[in-house]
């Protein structure tokens, strides 16, 4: 009666969804608020549910100076898009849409061989729950498409 | 409203028996679902219906001579006959649609935009669903039409001195829910028709959320035009229908044009079949209106009257018992609530609660419930909603209880 896909969510622990880290940014989240300077902005909608993420970023010499992130969702989006900030700031541009991608193709690619780095790691278990997978790549789709629309493409994947 | 005869109505736990969905478990736990105003479960008869089509009949309908062709034409005109008669009306005056979206797209672009003028006006309110909005809001556009909103009250409900202000001269047509999406509260559709008529504006009902629950007389109500889907009320998705009041049929424009619908073709011009079938172009439903009218015939054994009262009490002690978990804000008032209760708990998204939810087998709806505009007026993002029907117990009341307890151990970790 329930497909194999289905079957193997149903193996997945809540736990492994929520871990201790993800709740930590979720309550207490890093780098939220917004860059009057941002050279990048970009806001997401997650059409599902009328949340909304943006993303600032202020580029200076083609590294990442500064990330803020604002808005609001669940604590799957908000801990993912506090997350993002540790992994790209001081980063050059290539790299923090490096970041993006490759944690986008960790969630998305079954067979990736992402690492994502820092606390993202954190979120790997939002492969089990193809719900959330929106909610999880919310600011990194806006990164992504922030720093496209000024020439720094994501590599096709 | 028709009633069981002589039969004695089904228990509440024979009723709940006749789901096969029920009979599984989800994350290790039995089945609670609380999602049935998205859609509701099935129960076997409908299944057998539709299958049953497929297997011994599966014909075109008005088409053929041959003996399936007759019995599956037969099987969809007394699907018509019987899912009129649920709502209080005739064959003649069904249209059947893929369901309520579809049903005020036909309103709403083979009715108002043949009718409203530029300046006219299409009064109605910030809690209606978004099928029940886009669509006025296309047809407004297209004739130079204008939405005008009466506001709601402060607990969120219609408010009926707010809609008598909200009228003037170019009021043309009025459109409400009968009972909210989100609010759960049912609204008070004779006096709107009442207030409607006295100025001469057609009334569009969007029944969606209350002809599954509450007995529906169309005719009682006295409005122009109403619409209602069948995945809601135990039936198949992709049906529903649409109720016109006859000379409001007459004044409507089909939508779509082709085989079906037509009385007499030439090279450069056709004339349109009779009211219904003339909006009812290409290959209709078939099996999703069998379907529906073995809902209908399930719904009537239980009887309307009792599926209301139990769905109602259930709503009513969740919402009870609910408002004074920690941090828990219930959104509009137990006074006319119907089988819908949307809730937030304070600092955890509804995604969030509906899946610690999930993760103890029970099914909520999480989101906007496609009423953005209300959400906003709530000044709320989203919420959660649990949503109750005729397989409901009130066991399921208390582990949605005990599963948001849950939710807010997890999160207050």
């Amino acid at each position: 009666m329930v497909s194999a896909k289905w079957g193997d969510i149903l193996g997945a622990n809540l736990d492994e969804l929520y871990r201790e880290v993800i709740l930590d940014h979720f309550q207490n989240p890093r780098r939220m608020g917004t860059l009057p300077e941002a050279t990048h902005t970009l806001g997401l909608h997650n059409p599902t549910c009328g949340d909304k993420i943006a993303v600032d970023l202020q580029v200076e010499d083609g590294r990442v100076a500064d990330y803020r992130f604002s808005g609001h969702g669940c604590s799957i989006s908000m801990a993912s898009a506090s997350m993002l900030g540790d992994a790209v700031v001081g980063k050059p541009v290539a790299q923090a849409t490096e970041v993006a991608r490759g944690f986008v193709d960790f969630l998305t690619n079954p067979q990736s061989q992402e690492t994502p780095p820092g606390d993202l790691e954190a979120l790997g278990g939002v492969r089990k729950f193809p719900a959330r997978v929106k909610c999880a790549t919310l600011a990194h789709n806006a990164l992504m498409e922030a720093l496209a629309a000024h020439g720094v493409h994501a590599e096709p994947h | 409203m028709s009633l069981p005869s002589t039969t004695t109505a089904p228990s509440w736990t024979e009723v709940a028996g006749a789901f096969p969905a029920l009979r599984q478990t989800v994350n290790g736990h039995p089945l609670v679902y609380l999602d049935s105003a998205a859609t509701s479960l099935k129960p076997t008869v409908v299944i057998d219906a539709v299958s049953e089509y497929y297997r011994d009949y599966p014909s075109n309908v008005h088409r053929s001579v041959h003996t399936l062709a007759g019995r599956a034409t037969e099987a969809y005109e007394a699907a018509r006959a019987r899912v009129a008669g649920f709502i209080g009306t005739r064959a003649e005056n069904l249209v059947f649609t893929h369901g309520t979206t579809e049903s005020v797209n036909l309103v709403a672009n083979g009715w108002a935009r043949r009718h409203l003028q530029p300046g006219d006006e299409i009064l109605l309110t910030p809690a209606e669903h978004h099928s029940n909005l886009v669509p006025w809001q296309q047809a407004a556009r297209a004739t130079g039409a204008r939405l005008v909103y009466a506001e709601l009250s402060p607990e969120g409900h219609l408010s009926m001195a707010a809609l008598r202000a909200a009228f003037t001269p170019r009021t043309r047509l009025v459109t409400v829910a009968h009972v909210s999406n989100v609010l759960g509260t049912e609204n008070p559709i004779r006096q709107v028709v009442e207030l409607a008529h006295r100025h001469d504006a057609v009334v569009v009902v969007d029944g969606a959320q209350s002809v599954p629950h509450l007995p529906v007389s169309v005719t009682e109500l006295g409005v122009d035009f109403f619409a209602f889907s069948g995945h809601k009320m135990c039936g198949p998705t992709g049906i529903g229908a649409l109720y016109g009041r006859p000379d409001r049929l007459r004044e409507t424009d089909p939508l779509l044009f082709g085989g079906e619908m037509i009385a007499e073709v030439d090279r450069e011009r056709a004339t349109w079949a009779d009211v219904p079938y003339r909006f009812e172009g290409g290959t209709p439903n078939v099996a999703g209106a069998i379907g529906l009218a073995a809902a209908v015939q399930f719904l009537e054994s239980v009887g309307m009257q009792r599926i209301a009262v139990h769905s109602r009490e259930l709503a009513v002690e969740a919402a009870e018992r609910l408002a004074p978990l920690p941090g828990a804000a219930v959104y509009g008032s137990l006074a006319n609530r119907q089988a819908v209760v949307a809730f937030n708990l304070a600092g955890v998204h509804p995604h969030d609660v509906a899946q610690v939810l999930d993760s103890l087998g029970i099914a909520v709806r999480a989101g906007h419930h496609c009423a953005q505009p209300l959400m906003a007026t709530l000044a709320i993002q989203s919420s959660a909603r649990a949503s109750f029907y005729l397989y409901n117990t009130r066991e399921d009341v208390d582990r949605l209880v005990d599963g948001l307890r849950e939710v807010g151990r997890y999160f207050g970790r």
